[in-house]
């Protein structure tokens, strides 16, 4: 149960995918004009994480090393149709919202990232683990872009009209450069606390993490 | 004229990165100098050119035919991905020259959302061939000008004072973020 707990944690906040990891930026910036969009994204992409992280992990050692990333592709893209329809199903409406970043799930960096580095070494119970943690940090992280994007450029939550009477929305928040500024100063913050924790511990102060190459692996690039 | 407009609509108003949020790893990632800039953006200009012709041909011939549309999103992976193994074979025995220089990036075209989103675009958007190569050509080449443009400017940015907190990603997404705002600027160019 020890370890089970601390892959699952780590994902929520120590390993915070897009804050920390700085992996899977574009649907993080292009879904997230409203909370409910994030959290729509954020749970299409937990239950494709988990699910690839659990059938990874069962024929990790199957796979021959060499067509991996193939073999990877492969499962998520199927997992991904699999979403899709579901979408289409019973979320309609989210399914038009989010548009073409639904498929392009599947060339997430997240998912490789995590097949990869973790799922790809590790039993089944502790891959899944890692996933759903992973996963609901994304989901977590996107309801927040998501709430703080449409608070300050419509004024509302989830819909709602919360601001105060008078209040002069924001409207450049809801439109492409909003995402750029709020992601950059959101990541800002975090580094911003990084720092200032590991003063306080005495330590020397980490490096910034940088997207995509060095903390995916994926590919070539990143050793 | 409507050829024309698709153009600088794709270029420039609808910059596949700074409007639409493709490509970000890329973007935002490893390239600090204007030369590697420019082979990842050729890489992705002519593996995007040629994803959207075979997909278009597969989606026209065998997934509607025989009604798999639910199967796009799997086919089209697939698709690119033996398309980039293909021609990373072919280089590294017909071109070695173009392999040692391009060679790296390949790799990483698969998983670049830019190609496969160009792909399903032009499908959703219903375009005929010649159209969806147009949009092709149009679409990348404004994604290879946003590289560029970053890359120019992150060498700049190299030789600043940015606040150690800002360091890295924080101070490229806000450059990015003024960028699209500059970009936001030629909407006025398309009635």
């Amino acid at each position: 149960m020890q370890p089970f707990l601390k892959e699952f944690t780590k994902g929520l906040w120590k390993e915070l995918p897009p804050f920390r990891l700085v992996l899977g930026l574009c649907p993080v910036l292009a879904v997230t004009k409203s909370a409910d969009n994030g959290l729509g994204m954020g749970a299409a992409v937990i239950f494709v994480l988990t699910l690839s992280n659990l059938i990874i992990s069962l024929v990790r050692h199957i796979i021959p090393k060499k067509v991996r990333i193939a073999c990877f592709i492969a499962i998520s893209a199927t997992l991904v149709v699999a979403v899709e329809l579901l979408m289409q199903a019973y979320a309609y409406p989210l399914y038009q919202q989010l548009g073409i970043f639904v498929p392009l799930i599947v060339v997430n960096c997240l998912i490789l990232g995590r097949a990869e580095a973790f799922a790809a070494k590790n039993p089944v119970p502790l891959a899944i683990a890692d996933g759903l943690g992973m996963g609901m940090g994304f989901a977590m992280s996107l309801t927040f872009i998501g709430g703080l994007r449409e608070l300050l450029g419509a004024g509302t939550l989830f819909g709602k009209y919360i601001m105060w009477e008078g209040f002069q929305p924001f409207a450049v928040m809801v439109e492409a450069p909003g995402a750029f500024l709020c992601l950059g100063l959101i990541l800002c913050a975090m580094n911003a606390f990084n720092h200032w924790q590991a003063r306080r511990k005495g330590q020397d102060a980490p490096e910034n993490p940088m997207p995509g190459c060095e903390s995916c692996r994926a590919c070539s690039h990143g050793k | 004229m409507e050829v024309f407009q698709l153009f600088i609509s794709a270029i420039f108003v609808n910059n596949i990165v700074l409007a639409k949020y493709l490509g970000m790893c890329p973007y935002l990632g490893c390239y600090k100098e204007r030369g590697v800039a420019l082979g990842m953006g050729g890489a992705v200009v002519f593996f995007t050119i040629m994803a959207t012709l075979c997909t278009w041909y597969i989606q026209k011939f065998l997934l509607t035919p025989f009604g798999l549309d639910y199967l796009q999103t799997i086919a089209f992976i697939l698709v690119i991905a033996s398309l980039v193994q293909f021609v990373e074979m072919f280089l590294k025995k017909m071109v070695p020259p173009l392999y040692a220089a391009l060679g790296i990036f390949l790799p990483l075209i698969t998983t670049n959302c830019a190609v496969m989103g160009v792909a399903i675009l032009v499908q959703r958007e219903a375009y005929d061939l010649k159209t969806s190569l147009l949009y092709a050509v149009a679409a990348s080449a404004g994604f290879l000008l946003a590289l560029i443009l970053m890359a120019g400017l992150r060498e700049r940015l190299d030789v600043c004072r940015v606040p150690k907190a800002m360091m890295g990603t924080p101070i490229a997404l806000i450059t990015a973020g003024l960028m699209s705002l500059a970009f936001m600027a030629f909407k006025g160019m398309i009635p």
